[in-house]
């Protein structure tokens, strides 16, 4: 972790991974909104990019302790290897899943619109400029607010889904329906490429 | 001491756990030489009793910070057909068997369990087929797994963004 000199004070204040010095210097600052069902997938891919990156804004299922841990490890282990001037910066954000595993459909609509009805003030307030996304359920509400974003006239976000390493053959639900509203829509194994030519694939990724 | 460690990651996989911890599969276990098993059971409503004698350990735990230290340990992984379990598995250069997860919707976990076996980097099975995989497969046989190109992606998205022509 960096220190910082308070000359006020006249003592070193270890900053908290939430604390941010701006680094007025930086030219191009992308504020990042990650939703991923695959969290071990997002950070690898979130992993390999710059800190131009910055901030990032994690949406994770609010009964999800197990990737907010992951999400904490990665960006403290990354705080330390990372050799540039500029603190980096990250909020973990908590939103109910759309649907659990084995929830009946039924019930899915109405805990869907639970979760668009949560979704839209938070990326109204963040207002990214990219959303990256990999998963079941919850990014649906995450990225029909981006789009509403661009279509209230708010902001342009661009929206890249990453289709899951498990998906070799067919298309998730989330895929199907993200595929005609991202704007780069990434595959990982080429029978995807093949059937879904609009797809981008960049080989195996994670 | 060799040890078996079975993951289900995030999820509730209470049949594989169920499975695992019966009387007959720990014999199992103690027949093919280990004398350690750790169950992560995750979300699951299944908790099977931890034990400790001479011969055998059952260690039982919902989550941890990190699996590394479990998955450095063990000589075999018992894994749900997450693919955050298998990627860090199959890149620990561990053994691997996915157990596919029968009650999941549309079962799409048998895809990529079937290409990695394909492909010869896995074992699969399912919960009812698992002991007697136990019992024929033959590890030497998996093949090493390539890792992933994250930095393909980036160099796509930095295109994307404008960070890069």
């Amino acid at each position: 972790m960096m220190l910082s000199k308070d000359s006020k004070h006249d003592c070193i204040k270890l900053p908290l991974p939430q604390d941010v010095l701006f680094d007025s210097k930086l030219k191009k600052r992308n504020t990042l909104l990650i939703k991923g069902g695959h969290t071990t997938e997002i950070l690898r891919l979130v992993g390999s990019l710059s800190g131009a990156y910055s901030p990032r804004h994690y949406v994770i299922a609010d009964s999800d302790e197990m990737s907010a841990n992951k999400i904490n490890s990665f960006e403290f282990t990354r705080a330390d290897r990372d050799s540039s001037p500029e603190y980096i910066k990250y909020y973990i954000h908590r939103i109910p899943r759309s649907r659990e595993v084995q929830q009946p459909w039924l019930s899915t609509v109405f805990t869907t619109l639970r979760s668009m009805w949560l979704s839209f003030p938070l990326v109204q307030r963040i207002k990214p400029d990219l959303v990256l996304c990999n998963g079941p359920g919850t990014c649906i509400p995450i990225c029909v607010s981006a789009l509403l974003l661009g279509i209230l006239g708010i902001k342009k976000v661009i929206i890249v889904y990453v289709e899951s390493i498990c998906r070799v053959e067919t298309l998730s639900l989330s895929g199907k329906i993200l595929l005609h509203l991202s704007d780069y829509f990434i595959v990982q194994w080429p029978a995807l490429k093949e059937k879904y030519p609009k797809s981008v694939y960049l080989g195996r990724i994670v | 001491m060799k040890s078996a460690f079975v993951t289900v990651g995030t999820t509730s996989f209470d049949d594989l756990i169920l499975c695992v911890s019966a009387r007959e599969n720990l014999q199992i276990f103690r027949s093919l030489g280990y004398n350690r098993l750790v169950l992560q059971i995750g979300r699951g409503k299944v908790v099977p009793e931890p034990f400790s004698t001479e011969s055998f350990t059952l260690d039982v735990y919902r989550y941890k910070e990190s699996l590394k230290e479990d998955l450095q340990q063990a000589d075999l992984v018992i894994s749900h057909a997450g693919a955050g379990s298998c990627l860090e598995t199959l890149e620990k250069g561990k053994p691997l068997v996915v157990v596919v997860n029968e009650k999941l919707m549309n079962n799409h976990q048998l895809e990529l369990a079937k290409q990695l076996y394909k492909e010869g980097y896995l074992f699969y099975c399912t919960c009812s087929t698992l002991p007697g995989l136990l019992q024929s497969m033959d590890l030497p046989t998996l093949k090493c797994y390539p890792p992933g190109q994250p930095e393909k992606f980036s160099a796509f998205l930095d295109k994307v963004v404008g960070l890069q022509k």
